[in-house]
């Protein structure tokens, strides 16, 4: 077998479909069924994930650290809560889609910015950028509602026919739709020949280029994207929520973001998925036994995380199931995480 | 006319009191390549020291400064050989969720211990109040910042240009490897000067209560001061970085003074203009590490 078609094999057998895949998309489905008291708890859970997702794809998939993304979350939660306020479109689906798209529009303006310099550059810029607009967005109160937030924003019914309830019923099987539309988009993206050559660029942009791959053309086209998903997952929260204030900008959003992202791992999309549960849930733990400084766990989640080491946390965490395959079907561990450094 | 030179005044003082925060930081990026988010931390720490001990324990305030200096340098110190050690060889990544982490637990200690309000630290009478010199109005705990600051810059300079640590330090930026080939002991000098820089800025944050506010969010809300500071400063050598701080200075108070309603919009653009006009930095070399 040649190389080529050597490097084709594994993709393709990557691409497929798991059983385990399904399985887990249905227990998140059934969940929606099981706990009818918790929508509220789980639509953030699902916009955390949706977010999450966006920042793997620059961060795990492309190797740009970025300390703001943030700055498209608020972009996309502002433009979704004034297209409401002002009703210029009225229909949730399409105003989604709208807010989405100006997140993308500054996510393409900023990415000239971005793929300039190396990590610590970028790092600056992301986070100017993400300060840049809450100071903006904190100047232009007029328009924002200052540190207030927008206040009485009323959503529509979603399609025209199910309106948002008041028991989040409605918001949390919207947003898990559009996390799993979203989902399926990303993940035909990172198994294409692009996601290919975006992993190519992240182990060694120098050789990537050499090769022939576009390496700026290429950052720029999925820092626009991750821009477009993190908008719409920005305008989930203020359709979800009928809040949109100062605070979607704020630093701790993006800080809270890259440690969702490294306790699901990343370079792979469920990295995000399942680091949003699990850092929801310590969140709720650490929120219940002390209320003002549940701050200081996150905190030693993450040092203690970096300190382990990211590789070897994965390892433990799968060595139980990966024990129980190995019983029951007999095949070498199965379950593995992609990872590698950033 | 005299306006002017009065936040020029006030924009000096700023300025050097970032020099002095964050001139740590630089040689920690320039060093070891290590991107430390919690630096505002060892500032914070500084400044609660001081806070403590002038007014609940009713020390002087000149005599609490060299403590905070030394509080600080002593938390760098144990923080080095504890924990920053194991990280110099890791991913940017891993860097930057460690010290966030740190940063995150140091607000929350502080904020448990002290309380989240700001804290301010009683100045002797002799450090309040304005004078006229020629029209101007300064302000006389800005003089004094100016004076230390000044004092310890020029003392900076000279360490590093003439004594034999000075020299190993800048052989140990401008190459690390060929540096310990010569036989310098490259972790104990880079353990010192985290040191010294994380005692600069327990200093820095214990004169900076009175000027930047002090309060459990500190870490955060300066972080990006101090990143702007070595970034656009390059950490080549201590002249960019102290060069930056008073551009910063100078700017951030011209900026609120003259144009109010854009806040923090005038440096936050000057920063990424800066860092996409020059990426390595205003003052820093072409040569990317």
């Amino acid at each position: 077998m040649s190389a080529s078609s050597d490097v084709g094999y594994h993709a393709q057998r990557q691409a497929r479909w798991h059983y385990g895949e399904a399985a887990f998309w249905l227990v998140v489905l059934a969940c929606g069924f099981l706990f009818p008291t918790r929508y509220l708890i789980m639509t953030d859970i699902l916009r955390l994930a949706l977010f999450a997702m966006s920042l793997d794809l620059i961060l795990g998939y492309a190797g740009i650290v970025s300390l703001g993304h943030a700055a498209f979350f608020g972009v996309g939660a502002y433009a979704a809560g004034l297209l409401a306020l002002h009703g210029i479109i009225n229909e949730p689906v399409l105003a989604l889609i709208a807010a989405g798209l100006a997140a993308m529009v500054l996510g393409f303006a900023t990415s000239f910015l971005v793929i300039r310099g190396v990590d610590l550059t970028r790092l600056m810029v992301t986070l100017g950028i993400a300060l840049l607009l809450e100071a903006l967005a904190e100047r232009f109160s007029n328009i924002t509602g200052g540190t207030d937030g927008l206040q009485g924003i009323e959503m529509q019914p979603i399609l025209g026919e199910i309106p948002f309830d008041m028991f989040g019923k409605a918001g949390f099987f919207y947003s898990l739709a559009v996390l799993f539309v979203l989902f399926l988009l990303a993940r035909r993206i990172v198994h294409s020949p692009f996601g290919l050559s975006l992993r190519a660029i992240k182990n060694n942009p120098l050789r990537a280029a050499a090769i022939g791959i576009p390496v700026n053309r290429r950052l720029i086209a999925i820092y626009t994207l991750a821009a477009f998903y993190a908008g719409i997952a920005g305008a989930l929260f203020t359709q979800t929520t009928a809040i949109a204030s100062l605070d979607v900008f704020a630093f701790d959003r993006s800080a809270d973001l890259m440690l969702v992202l490294v306790i699901g791992g990343t370079g792979y999309l469920y990295g995000g998925l399942i680091g949003a549960v699990i850092f929801r849930m310590l969140q709720e733990v650490f929120s219940t036994i002390t209320p003002q400084y549940w701050q200081f766990w996150i905190g030693l989640v993450l040092v203690v995380i970096v300190l382990v080491g990211r590789q070897r946390l994965h390892r433990w965490a799968l060595y139980v199931p990966n024990l129980v395959i190995k019983q029951v079907a007999g095949r070498k561990a199965v379950v593995a995480v992609p990872e590698s450094d950033a | 006319m005299t306006s002017i030179l009065t936040n020029l005044f006030d924009g000096v003082a700023y300025g050097m009191l970032l020099f002095v925060l964050a001139c740590g930081l630089a040689v920690t990026l320039g060093l070891m390549n290590f991107v430390n988010l919690a630096h505002g931390a060892f500032a914070m720490a500084g400044g609660y020291v001081c806070m403590v001990l002038v007014n609940r324990m009713g020390w002087p305030f000149f005599a609490a400064l060299p403590l905070a200096f030394v509080s600080a340098a002593a938390i760098g110190i144990a923080l080095e050989r504890t924990l920053y050690r194991h990280l110099y060889t890791r991913s940017h990544l891993d860097q930057v969720l460690f010290t966030i982490g740190l940063t995150f637990m140091s607000v929350a200690a502080v904020d448990y211990i002290q309380g989240s309000s700001r804290v301010f630290i009683n100045l002797p009478d002799a450090l309040q109040g304005q004078f006229d010199l020629f029209g101007v109005g300064i302000g006389r705990y800005r003089l004094m910042i100016i004076v230390i600051c000044g004092l310890l810059t020029i003392g900076l300079q000279m360490v590093l240009a003439k004594t034999r640590f000075g020299s190993r330090l800048r052989a140990a930026v401008d190459d690390p490897r060929a540096a310990s080939g010569l036989g310098i002991n490259v972790p104990q000098v880079f353990a010192f000067t985290f040191a010294f820089g994380c005692g600069l800025a327990g200093l820095g944050g214990a004169l900076s209560a009175e000027i930047l506010g002090l309060d459990p969010y500190f870490p955060l809300k300066f972080m990006i001061y101090f990143l702007i500071v070595v970034t656009v400063g390059g950490s080549s050598s201590i002249t960019g970085p102290f060069l930056a701080s008073l551009l910063l200075g100078i700017g951030d108070v011209a900026g609120k003074y003259y144009v109010p309603k854009m806040g923090p919009f005038v440096i936050y653009t000057m920063m990424i203009v800066i860092l996409i006009w020059r990426p390595n930095g205003l003052f820093g070399r072409t040569a990317a590490r």
